[in-house]
């Protein structure tokens, strides 16, 4: 599927316009349309999709989200974050709660039975009802970038200091979480789901629509960074990326900006995070680990900041490239992902989508 | 959410803008009153009891020698630092050694850096769009619409400082002297009551310098324009009044005659 | 001195009075189980200084006894018979079972209360708090009484006042009590305490028990205070090692160094080889290893820096989030390349003798050496940097460099030798950290990728670009994080400092020593 982007994508960046682009853009918006009508086709047929494949892209389309929250900040604003695992793995723990209680009916979640603990924590209060647990899962990303983005702004920590006091706060957080008396279900995290809605989470049809408000999440922000992009409020984020002082003496408080898009951008990171725990089935304290937002910043320098389509090519690829090499050849990962990093900062600062563009003119 | 800022940014852009527009108190013909002005860094005194007026629609040039306090009084003007003791009032009314840059800004100072500062990866017409006066919180700018009116006055603008040929070019790829054209382009959109300039013509070939002395002299008297230069003959051209500085003092003020026949200025500057 | 060797020492300048305990060795090979548990008792109340080389010779299990029960001992293997008469039978080693073994300790430790070395006294008082017999209360009074040794007295107190507490006259027990008030040990805590939760009827024996508990708990708290401030420098110092290289990379040219970590992590390593260097080729100086390890490891890590400089970071300067992103990918190549050398797993590197151990100030404070050693060594790494940096040619250019590039080229300084230099500096200074580091926690792969962030937080704190705010970041945090740690845990503190940082650095965005000034960008 992503080596099939890549090729396509190749061929584009040879010659032709945007119409031709527009015209791939369609077709992998077909497939990925496809693939869960495909997965719920029975599975002796020539063209069902496995329930292994469909995780696998769902798993990518919530991290194509991260992937365009985290260019929102980084790409227009020039916020590089190194911290944007703490957010998505928030929404994951929030929506992961929901269904560990979901699995464990009117009892405590199995976790807490075996701390021996005898009620819930006064923060996991409601979480049996999805709709509050869809709350928490905007606005405990939210509130967080919030706190902290209002208090980093204030002191216009920026550059490399705000990259740095991002990846310790999610450093900080993944200790929290490690932990067994805070009811994060330590090491181990929130797992065995069994039921969202009251449907059976590994059922086709339960994929497929998990697969499918995925792909609705990702076509979203996509559409709302676009809009964004296009108003005087994007022109004006380039502006405090490029001439943060400029700006302020023409009277504009970069604070205020600077805040919305990175809270929006963590709200993003939460419901990318949510969907992405049923689907995987899984979250635990190493999502929030520094290595996989620095990871996401890959995807975006890769696929080209400052765009909207580049993030989402970058977090494609490498994501694509990395199970791929998980399976094949698992120890030379590392040294892939390393060359990665090096190469696309020394001779692609504008990403693949720079290439395309330039291929296009 | 972030209401609280935008809320506090909303209100300083309504009721600041309204009071720098036709209510700005200047009953006694000064739009800047600086007195007793000291800042120090680590020991080192950038400025000592400065005093200084400017009176509206006056243009006034600053010059002195390197490391005289010009910078530093920008600052201090525009509210990028604080000083140590003294004060700064913009007309009758407003301290501004209490407001933050961004209400000094929407009070109606504007202010033009040395190194030419213009949003690089807009286009030309996007800058001066982004500058122009208008409610400038975060929800403004989410719903922003051009109105016709706000237009005619951008491309009055461009016309002003003859960009209008390059209005859709990205504002990188101009060439130095049309940068610093579009920074005051820049200041002009925003309407302010008093200009700050620091080094306008640094860089600028004689017919660029030229126009710029014709354009701040036609400046003068609708705004307030107070610059910083060192070339003596641009000053020349344009100055009614030059306040000279030196080590974060006063030396000299008066016409550009007088102040070059004192003394003093000439020991400072020739070093004799 | 380290025990292993004294007791060493000890042993063979006793095993010459040995002879002359042949009416002991004899008394006990030929008495029956009850009666030898009589004769260590008795022995246990009236040391004599001779007897002591049998009664260790009998632990170490090298008495033995022939068929008519002559004493034996073992010497270099051979069997030496204690007696005159002996018989053609061949000795067997005299087995004891769990209690004499218990009341032989006792004996020895009674015995070992008159040793000349203050150590073997206080390890000999501290076995006696806890299992002396009240017989032997006038032998504890006795050494009391003479004691010099502030430590030993302390310990002795405590024995003392052990047995005591169980007198049934109360004036014993107040004394006792009073007695413990002296100590500074935490033992003489739980005993008042549970003589207060007790069932203690004098009241004036509570009421001093009391007082006493206030001033043992007084001390302690003064001993707890000096531990944490201890392992709050000790904490402040590894976070030098590891953030002053990244001090001189960061603040003197701008490069984000994310993989700064690995050159402490390759530090560790070098120093791993070096250790089996020596064991194969010059065991006889293997205590030495780390001292050799250090040029070894600055080297190693300065010559990789370097590379790393002229490939990678010199395409960079200017554009510090891209260098911090590169730098992370050079950081995952170096850990996985040690994974394939070395494997996963953690490799071992163990203290030299001088380096393990302790110094005890207090009954309940031990500093280990080590780590006395690694504050030192943290200092000296710093002296050595400022005069590298403030009385060189080097430091001049770096320096120049680093105030205005351009004008330092123009005058002649060759930017980019220099820069070169400052990162092989910044990187060689983290493997001497590596080198420190590798004597105090594990050495595995992932090493360097925890000091990262506190090392980044140390610069961050102390402002770019100053020694001294780096020195006083490091320790300041150090002994913050270590204040914390007993009250709110280690996690919570963790996160408590990095709200503190954040706070703080509204105040000062500047760092803690950053100039004030003038700076438009």
């Amino acid at each position: 599927m992503n080596t099939m982007n890549q090729t396509l994508l190749l061929r584009a960046s040879a010659k032709v316009g945007p119409r031709v682009s527009l015209a791939i853009g369609l077709t992998v918006l077909a497939v990925l349309l496809a693939l869960p009508l495909l997965h719920l086709l029975p599975g002796d047929h020539a063209l069902h999709v496995s329930s292994y494949t469909l995780t696998l892209v769902g798993k990518i389309l919530c991290y194509a989200v991260v992937a365009l929250a985290l260019d929102l900040v980084w790409g227009y604003a020039g916020l590089l974050s190194l911290g944007h695992g703490l957010f998505f793995a928030l929404g994951g723990y929030a929506m992961g709660m929901y269904l560990m209680r979901q699995s464990a009916g009117d009892g405590l979640p199995a976790f807490m039975s075996f701390l021996s603990w005898s009620e819930l924590p006064w923060y996991w209060v409601g979480t049996e009802h999805f709709l509050w647990a869809l709350c928490l899962v905007v606005a405990v990303p939210g509130l967080l970038a919030f706190v902290f983005g209002y208090f980093a702004f204030r002191s216009r920590i920026k550059g490399v200091y705000f990259s740095i006091m991002t990846q310790a706060l999610t450093f900080a957080g993944m200790l929290l979480f490690f932990r067994n008396e805070t009811g994060f279900g330590g090491n181990n995290g929130f797992t065995d789901f069994k039921r969202i809605l009251g449907f059976d989470i590994t059922a086709p049809g339960t994929r497929a629509v998990l697969f499918l408000a995925s792909l609705l999440l990702l076509l979203g922000s996509l559409y709302l960074g676009f809009r964004l992009a296009r108003s005087k409020f994007g022109r004006v984020l380039t502006a405090v990326r490029d001439a943060e002082n400029r700006l302020m003496f023409c009277g504009y408080d970069p604070r205020g900006y600077k805040l919305f898009i990175w809270v929006l951008s963590a709200v993003l990171c939460g419901l990318a995070g949510a969907l992405y725990v049923p689907q995987v089935g899984i979250i635990n304290p190493s999502e929030m680990s520094p290595t996989n937002s620095i990871e996401a910043a890959v995807w975006v320098a890769l696929g080209g900041r400052g765009s909207l389509i580049g993030p989402l090519l970058g977090a494609g690829l490498v994501n694509g490239m990395k199970s791929f090499f998980t399976v094949a050849l698992p120890e030379y990962w590392l040294f892939f992902l390393g060359a990665l990093f090096i190469l696309v900062t020394l001779y692609l600062p504008k990403g693949i989508y720079g290439l395309i563009k330039r291929g296009e003119q | 959410m972030s209401s609280g800022i935008d809320a506090g940014l909303a209100r300083d852009a309504i009721g600041l803008g309204q009071v720098a527009g036709q209510g700005l108190n200047t009953r006694h013909g000064t739009i800047l009153s600086l007195e007793d002005l000291c800042v120090s860094f680590d020991g080192f005194k950038a400025l000592t009891d400065l005093t200084l007026y400017i009176g509206v629609g006056e243009l006034r040039c600053i010059i002195g020698p390197n490391g005289a306090g010009k910078t530093t009084l920008m600052d201090v003007i525009t509210g990028k630092t604080r000083p140590d003791s003294g004060s700064a009032w913009f007309g009758e009314t407003l301290d501004l050694t209490r407001m933050s840059e961004v209400q000094i800004a929407q009070a109606g100072i504007g202010r033009k850096f040395q190194k030419p500062t213009v949003f690089e990866a807009l286009s030309v017409f996007e800058n001066l769009e982004l500058a122009q006066k208008t409610d400038k919180s975060v929800w403004a700018s989410l719903r922003a619409r051009l109105s016709g009116e706000q237009r005619d006055r951008i491309d009055e603008v461009l016309d002003t400082i003859r960009l209008g040929q390059e209005r859709q070019r990205p504002a990188g790829l101009l060439s130095h002297g049309q940068k610093q054209f579009l920074e005051i382009g820049i200041l002009l959109v925003q309407n302010p009551q008093l200009l700050l300039l620091d080094e306008p013509v640094a860089g600028m070939t004689d017919a660029e310098t030229e126009f710029t002395a014709e354009l701040f002299t036609s400046l003068a008297r609708r705004h307030s324009l107070m610059v910083v230069e060192h070339d003596m003959g641009f000053v020349g051209r344009i100055a009614d009044q030059v306040t000279v500085l030196h080590q974060g003092q006063v030396l000299a003020e008066g016409s550009l005659e007088q102040v070059q026949n004192d003394e003093r200025v000439i020991e400072v500057y020739l070093g004799r | 001195m380290p025990t292993a060797l004294y007791r060493l020492l000890l042993s063979l300048a006793l095993l010459l009075p040995l002879g002359a305990q042949a009416g002991d060795a004899l008394e006990f090979t030929r008495a029956g189980a009850s009666e030898q548990v009589r004769l260590l008792e008795h022995w246990s109340a009236s040391p004599t200084a001779e007897r002591r080389a049998f009664l260790d010779a009998l632990q170490q299990g090298r008495i033995g006894a022939d068929g008519d029960k002559n004493p034996y001992v073992q010497q270099a293997g051979q069997w030496q018979p204690l007696t005159e008469a002996n018989s053609d039978d061949n000795p067997r080693v005299l087995r004891l079972n769990n209690r004499l073994r218990g009341l032989l300790n006792t004996a020895l430790a009674s015995h070992a209360l008159s040793d000349e070395n203050a150590g073997a006294r206080l390890d000999a008082a501290r076995t006696l708090q806890r299992n002396a017999p009240p017989a032997l209360l006038p032998v504890l009074e006795q050494r009391f009484a003479q004691e010099g040794d502030d430590a030993v007295h302390d310990a002795l107190a405590l024995a003392l006042a052990n047995l005591q507490l169980a007198s049934p006259e109360a004036a014993t027990r107040l004394k006792a009590v009073r007695l413990l008030g002296e100590t500074g040990e935490p033992q003489a805590k739980t005993r008042l305490q549970s003589l207060l939760d007790g069932d203690e009827a004098d009241p004036a024996v509570r009421k001093a028990a009391e007082t006493s508990l206030a001033q043992v708990e007084r001390k302690l708290f003064i001993g707890e205070l000096l531990g944490q401030a201890f392992s709050g420098l000790s904490l402040g110092s590894i976070l030098l090692l590891a953030a002053l290289g990244l001090a001189i990379t960061f603040g003197l040219l701008g490069v984000i160094n994310m993989a700064h970590g690995e050159m402490l992590m390759l530090g560790a390593y070098s120093t791993y080889l070096v250790q089996i260097g020596f064991q194969r080729l010059a065991p006889e100086y293997l205590a030495l290893y780390p001292l050799a390890a250090l040029p070894v490891a600055f080297l190693v890590t300065a010559a990789i820096g370097m590379a790393l400089e002229r490939t990678v970071i010199r395409h960079l300067y200017g554009r510090p989030l891209e260098t911090l992103l590169a730098t992370w990918g050079i950081s995952l190549i170096l850990i996985q390349l040690v994974r394939v050398i070395f494997g996963a797993q953690n490799v071992e590197v163990a203290n030299p003798a001088w380096l393990s151990g302790g110094w005890q100030v207090l009954p309940n404070l031990v500093l280990p050496w080590n780590r006395i050693v690694i504050i030192g060594f943290a200092l000296f790494v710093v002296a050595l940097t400022w005069l590298l940096l403030n009385r060189t040619r080097l430091g001049l250019n770096v320096r120049a460099v680093t105030q205005n590039r351009n004008m330092a080229a123009c005058c002649g300084v060759p930017t980019g030798k220099v820069d070169m230099l400052a990162f092989g500096l910044g990187s060689g200074i983290a493997g001497l950290g590596g080198v420190a580091l590798s004597q105090i926690g594990n050495v595995g792969p992932d090493l360097g990728q925890g000091y990262i962030i506190d090392s980044f937080l140390v610069v961050v704190l102390g402002g770019v670009g100053q020694l001294a705010g780096s020195i006083s970041a490091a320790f300041g945090l150090g002994v913050l994080n270590k204040i914390l740690e007993p009250q709110i845990g280690a996690v919570l503190g963790k996160i408590l400092i990095l709200a503190l940082i954040i706070l703080f650095i509204q105040k000062r965005p500047q760092g803690l020593f950053a100039l004030r000034g003038r700076v438009i960008d």
